[in-house]
């Protein structure tokens, strides 16, 4: 640590205690879910009843054709009608989705600790990593089928890819958070590097992570069925392309309601997982 | 060796001298300061900001590497830290993600030690912090997170407390309730103590003496005794002996200061009247 030339100014490090992060970034998870009252839990619901109930309502009454939009109700039907024929394409996706998201989270979480520890690597790598994040990774998916032909081989990879960037330049931001007093207070009862890395950097780092992670899974799920999209005879994707080219839009519906419910549980899972790792920030 | 050792202050800081290499240049922050602190004594640290207090502090923790000079703790040079030294910090410097009990075993964690248990329940008893282990810091007030820092930094029986402006962002009362609980820690262990603060007022209420900073290069003004018995009541504390050695200091302060401003040149038109807060 070369904290030796580095002049001591706590009262002005402000900008290393944390706060600022839980204002810009966890504020998806501050707005989360969270235990409401009976009247409150009512008032969504009823809210939630008028709105669908009337798109269902809109819907037979203008005699709207199924093949523009199916009523709520034909969707729901479709979903449980449908949902043994769907099912083994949602363990697919599920698959490509945890292994490449693993793949990808592990290698990127990795490389944003390695890289924030080396500042110049840092500038060196940085422009890659900024295409890595810009580049829709579902235009490789092609190439990648090209490659590794229809199974899941080019799905995961593209997974990884689409994941690891986002969780590598969140984490990155996190590991960059350095608190020179709490570092200080670490070296001061002679904390080696890595102690200081594993008591100090990462629980400092870990609200960031969590970000990187949310974000990297989504982007996973994102990815996972556009490329089942592009090619491949099973995935949520293929069941898209599948039942529009049919017309079969109640189950085409079905298939979207049931991505994002997977979105939603992604979000829902990262968001207690921050409430419960990571509420010390707000 | 024992007679030796009846004369080797508890920390020697002899010409200590620091340059910090920034960007825009080498900046002069401790210029051969020195002063013997003995053995259980309290030693207050006062000066305008930027006068390289922290500066002092941190050399004498053995975060910092001395340009030049040395500081010894018991006749030995402090070149890293020092298990025998406790730092308490600006503004208490809790983990945010670890409840009490984890931030008062975080030093133990590091040296890889089992915690006293018995000494942290006696020292939290003393800060009046019992039953509060399982809170996290942002739930206790700035007066508590700093007193859960002191228990931190006693945790491991240290012969030397260095305190860094602790209570400077404490309101008054606060901080004079923290002050009598420095003085009661101190007649409890005699635990040699140097105290960085920009009041005076908690300088002469705590210490044996008062050293004063100059500003940048910081180099040692004067070292003032503070021969008021032990422990200060709020009836020695307002005394005429206090009101004048605090305007003493206070003097020793601002007189340091007025050179400087008749320094700037801009302003030789005697029609402009400035007025420094």
């Amino acid at each position: 640590m070369s904290g030796d030339d580095a002049i001591p100014e706590f009262s002005k490090a402000k900008s290393g205690d944390g706060r600022e992060v839980s204002l810009t970034n966890l504020s998806a998870f501050a707005g989360g879910p969270g235990i409401k009252s009976g009247a409150e839990v009512a008032a969504i619901l009823a809210v939630a009843v008028v709105i669908i109930g009337g798109i269902e309502l809109a819907l037979r009454l203008f005699h709207v054709p199924q093949y523009i939009m199916p009523p709520p109700s034909s969707i729901v039907y479709a979903l449980f009608d449908e949902f043994p024929l769907i099912a083994p394409h949602l363990g697919y996706t599920l698959v490509e989705l945890v292994s490449g998201f693993a793949i990808g989270a592990v290698v990127g979480l990795v490389m944003a600790a390695v890289i924030t520890q080396f500042p110049f690597a840092e500038k060196i790598v940085a422009p890659y990593i900024l295409i890595l994040v810009t580049t829709p990774m579902l235009a490789l998916v092609p190439l990648l089928i090209l490659r590794f032909g229809f199974g899941y081989t080019p799905r995961v990879i593209a997974v990884a890819l689409a994941a690891g960037p986002m969780v590598m330049i969140n984490a990155a931001t996190g590991f960059r958070r350095v608190d020179s007093a709490k570092i200080a207070l670490a070296r001061s009862y002679g904390a080696s590097t890595l102690q200081i890395f594993w008591k100090i950097r990462a629980p400092m780092a870990l609200p960031m992570i969590l970000v990187g992670l949310m974000i990297g899974a989504i982007f996973g799920l994102l990815t996972a069925v556009g490329a089942e999209m592009v090619g491949g005879g099973f995935g949520l994707g293929n069941r898209l392309t599948s039942y529009s080219s049919m017309i079969q839009m109640p189950q085409f519906f079905a298939v979207v309601l049931i991505l994002s419910t997977l979105g939603i549980l992604i979000y829902v899972l990262f968001f207690l997982i921050g409430k419960k790792w990571a509420s010390w920030e707000t | 060796m024992s007679t030796a050792s009846a004369r080797t202050p508890k920390l020697g800081v002899q010409a200590a001298t620091k340059v910090y290499r920034t960007a825009s240049g080498d900046l002069l922050a401790l210029d051969r300061c020195s002063v013997d602190i003995q053995p259980n004594e309290i030693v207050s640290i006062v000066g305008p900001s930027g006068c390289g207090k922290t500066t002092l502090l941190w050399s004498m923790s053995g975060l910092h590497r001395l340009t030049g000079g040395a500081i010894l703790l018991d006749g030995k040079e402090i070149t890293g830290p020092r298990p025998e030294i406790g730092i308490v910090f600006q503004e208490a410097n809790l983990l945010p993600w670890r409840n009490l009990d984890a931030n008062i075993n975080f030093p133990f964690e590091i040296k890889g030690e089992k915690p006293d248990r018995a000494w942290i329940a006696h020292l939290l008893h003393r800060v009046g912090l019992d039953g509060f282990g399982g809170k996290f810091p942002r739930e206790l007030s700035g007066g508590m997170q700093q007193r859960a820092a002191i228990v931190r930094a006693l945790a491991l029986k240290p012969s030397v407390l260095l305190m860094d402006e602790p209570f400077g962002a404490l309101d008054s009362f606060t901080r004079e309730e923290m002050n009598r609980l420095v003085e009661e820690i101190w007649l409890d262990t005699k635990t040699t103590i140097v105290f960085i603060t920009h009041s005076i007022e908690e300088a002469i209420f705590l210490s044996d003496r008062v050293v004063v900073l100059t500003t940048r290069p910081g180099r040692v003004a004067k070292i003032y005794d503070v021969p008021f018995p032990r422990p200060r009541s709020l009836e020695i504390m307002a005394t005429k002996e206090v009101f004048d050695l605090t305007n003493r200091i206070k003097m020793d302060i601002v007189g340091e200061r007025r050179p400087q401003a008749q320094e700037q040149p801009e302003h030789k038109s005697a029609e402009i009247v400035r007025i420094r807060p």
